[in-house]
């Protein structure tokens, strides 16, 4: 895991100072709201429905146990004993006093954690591959580079006030599991024929109201110019996006209206002025970060099978791991997605043992995944029983990774204040429908998503399955998609036609399932039949 | 007013509040782009959200001051402008006007602006503390800062 130097905690020490001192003048009337609204949202601090939220990054999704003991801590001394995983790897806390924000920035401080540029029309916080380093099918462990944009993003005096908000994804491999093409930036990590390490761009992806999927607008730049290209692509961003309609403002718009290819061509003149520049950080910077995400000191000989002899054990052990590149280990999945529960809750409690887990089994690191459960990389197979002995204790052994009880969900109209319908209770209401019928592990790979409002911060649009909420004459309603993926075969999902209201959406997703059940052959997932047979036969079991 | 050719805009030296420059204060008023461009004797020129600071790059040798106006501090259109007229090799007055304010400066500084004429004054200590407080930085920008990676690796 990367580890601060003195630099590093000098920048968020003085982050938290400057803070400290922007919250004095906004309490003293110095600054107006409207003045202080985007330097709190560049803290994290979002004004809500019924208190302030504080977004907290977790880089890349990576953190180790001391860190995940102070997120606890924090849920404890300033929250309800509570905090909320979202689907950009990081945490949320609901209910924030405004007063307390410096304190709590100041307790992530002690942990070399920040909440800068968690929200704003900035760089957010860079995603990625929750199995990095851990995931067979890499060419290289992406995070460095995540923590070398990450640096160069951090405080960037040209791009802080963008037209609207801006996501980096990295990933390193071709199966994708940070829906990397639906960023503004998404990065892969690629080999070249000549075996050397290169970054290809994708540009101008996204969800909200209208969701793009990237394109590639150069496949290949070389390691020793990755900050330079990302300049460029930002800079022709900052001059050019939108201003005029928020609506209007992402990325994906430019590229879009602009076209790709006069968007690359555009970004190719400002990389070939910008290397002029010499801002490129050297390799040695690159080489200085590598050492901290090596692998840890794995175990060889270990026995790589397992003892399922437990049935409950063993239907956990099938769906909540995932195969290790190291032989005797997997990472293990923490669901964060007990049925009738709050998708990616954690209480401070369950926070605490996750930790403690990760510092027994897990070499001492978490990741938090965007599907909002939590990953602990590295366990040996011998210990997984232990493990989910204690997981299945404290109320986190739901053995439902990837099936229809993993949803994703927004925070909707509990906590939102954009939000024109509820999300949580239909994703807890589906995930009792099906639990209690047993359809469960027959239904095996289905992805469904929840959004409250068109902004899609529950990727609806990447849903096997998707759901969108919308306000129809002041009555919450909701409409059904079908066909979204937010894998390497990305696509996005159709409405399957007029919304249902709360009672009849989980009717109407229990009715697809069933056309997917009557209509599937040997092998194939939800999706899979859904792209061979059509929206037609859904559409007839609907509305029909 | 703007389209007008040759009228003359921007802020008087008056309302420079801030400079780190040791020259005089330019203390003729600024013309549009266009305008500029159109004019072979105008030595200042006042910068839009929407200009292209680089259709001045053909005549930096006679500017003595740009102005890079705020018209809402969220814009933030001007900072690129900035940090291309210093990449360019500008080296005159680059001062930022409009809605400056405290919480911008530092940024505004890195991106090249020597000069500060904020619509509204800004509180003086307010401002000092936000010029001093970064002491290091993670970019190169306009600045001349060595980002800490230069400092990490010489
Ligand atoms: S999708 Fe809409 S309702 Fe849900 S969190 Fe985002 S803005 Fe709020």
């Amino acid at each position: 895991m990367y580890q601060y130097d003195s630099y590093d905690q000098a920048m968020v020490d003085t982050r938290v100072e400057e803070f400290r001192d922007q919250t004095r003048r906004r309490l003293e009337g110095k600054l107006s709201e409207d003045q202080f609204k985007p330097l709190r949202l560049m803290n994290g601090l979002y004004l809500q429905l019924h208190a302030y939220m504080l977004r907290v990054a977790i880089p890349y999704g990576t953190l180790d146990s001391r860190q995940m003991h102070a997120l606890a801590d924090i849920a404890d001394k300033y929250d309800r004993g509570y905090g909320h995983f979202t689907t950009r790897q990081n945490i949320q806390y609901n209910w924030i006093k405004l007063e307390d924000a410096p304190d709590i920035l100041a307790d992530l401080a002690k942990v070399e954690m920040h909440a800068i540029q968690t929200s704003g029309n900035c760089i957010r916080n860079i995603s990625s591959d929750h199995f990095a380093g851990a995931a067979a099918d890499e060419v290289a462990d992406p995070r460095p580079y995540a923590e070398l944009l990450r640096q160069w993003s951090s405080f960037h005096p040209e791009f802080s006030y963008l037209p609207r908000k801006f996501k980096i994804a990295v990933i390193a491999s071709d199966s994708d599991r940070a829906a990397m093409k639906l960023h503004d930036i998404g990065i892969q990590i690629v080999r070249n024929d000549a075996g050397e390490l290169g970054a290809a761009f994708f540009v101008g992806g996204g969800m909200g109201r209208t969701p793009m999927i990237a394109p590639c607008i150069r496949d290949f730049v070389p390691l020793d110019q990755l900050v330079t290209y990302a300049e460029a692509c930002l800079r022709v961003y900052n001059r050019h996006g939108r201003r005029d309609n928020k609506y209007k403002a992402r990325i994906k718009i430019l590229v879009h209206e602009m076209g790709a290819e006069e968007y690359a061509r555009q970004v190719e003149e400002e990389f070939a002025h910008l290397l002029e520049q010499g801002i490129e950080p050297p390799l040695a910077e690159l080489e200085r970060i590598r050492p901290y995400f090596a692998d840890p000191e794995f175990e060889t000989g270990l026995p790589s099978e397992l003892d399922r002899s437990d049935p409950e054990f063993a239907l956990w052990a099938d769906s909540n791991t995932h195969p290790h590149k190291t032989p005797g280990y997997v990472s293990a999945i923490i669901s964060l997605k007990p049925v009738g529960g709050i998708p990616g809750d954690a209480s401070a409690r369950q926070m605490h043992l996750m930790a403690e887990l990760a510092k027994q089994y897990s070499f001492d690191e978490l990741r938090v995944m965007h599907t909002q459960n939590i990953v602990l990389p590295h366990v040996r197979i011998a210990d997984l029983h232990a493990l989910w002995s204690q997981l299945e204790a404290a109320g986190l052994g739901a053995p439902n990774l990837d099936t229809i009880e993993d949803i994703i969900a927004c925070p909707g109209l509990d906590y939102c204040s954009l939000a024109n319908a509820r999300s949580i209770p239909i994703a807890q209401r589906i995930s009792e429908r099906f639990a209690a019928k047993g359809r469960t592990r027959e239904l095996g790979e289905l992805k469904l998503k929840i959004s409250g409002c068109i902004n899609a911060c529950g990727h609806h649009h990447a849903g096997h399955i998707g759901i969108l909420g919308v306000d129809k004459k002041g009555v919450e309603n909701y409409q059904l998609l079908l066909g979204g993926s937010e894998a390497q075969d990305t696509s996005l999902a159709k409405i399957t036609g007029p919304g249902f209201d709360e009672a009849g959406i989980v009717d109407a997703v229990e009715t697809a399932t069933e056309v997917y059940l009557s209509n599937r052959t040997e092998g194939e997932r939800f999706l899979d039949t859904y792209r061979r047979i059509g929206m037609e036969p859904f559409k007839e079991a609907l509305y029909g | 007013m703007a389209d007008t050719p040759g009228t003359v805009l921007g802020t008087s030296p008056d309302e420079v509040q801030f400079r780190f420059r040791d020259d005089d204060v330019v203390d003729h008023g600024t013309v549009t782009v266009d305008s500029f461009v159109d004019q072979s004797n105008a030595t200042a020129v006042r910068i839009e959200p929407g200009d292209d600071a680089r259709e001045l790059l053909p005549h930096l040798d006679r500017i003595a001051l740009v102005e890079v106006n705020f018209p809402v501090f969220g814009d933030g259109r001007g900072y690129s402008a900035a940090r291309i007229l210093r990449e360019a090799g500008y080296e005159g007055e680059l001062r930022a006007v409009g809605e400056v304010l405290i919480d911008q400066l530092a940024y505004m500084r890195r991106c090249g602006f020597d000069a500060f004429a904020p619509d509204t004054p800004l509180d003086m200590a307010d401002a000092e503390a936000a010029f001093a407080r970064w002491g290091n930085v993670y970019q190169h920008a306009a600045d001349g800062a060595e980002p800490i990676w230069q400092l990490r690796h010489g």
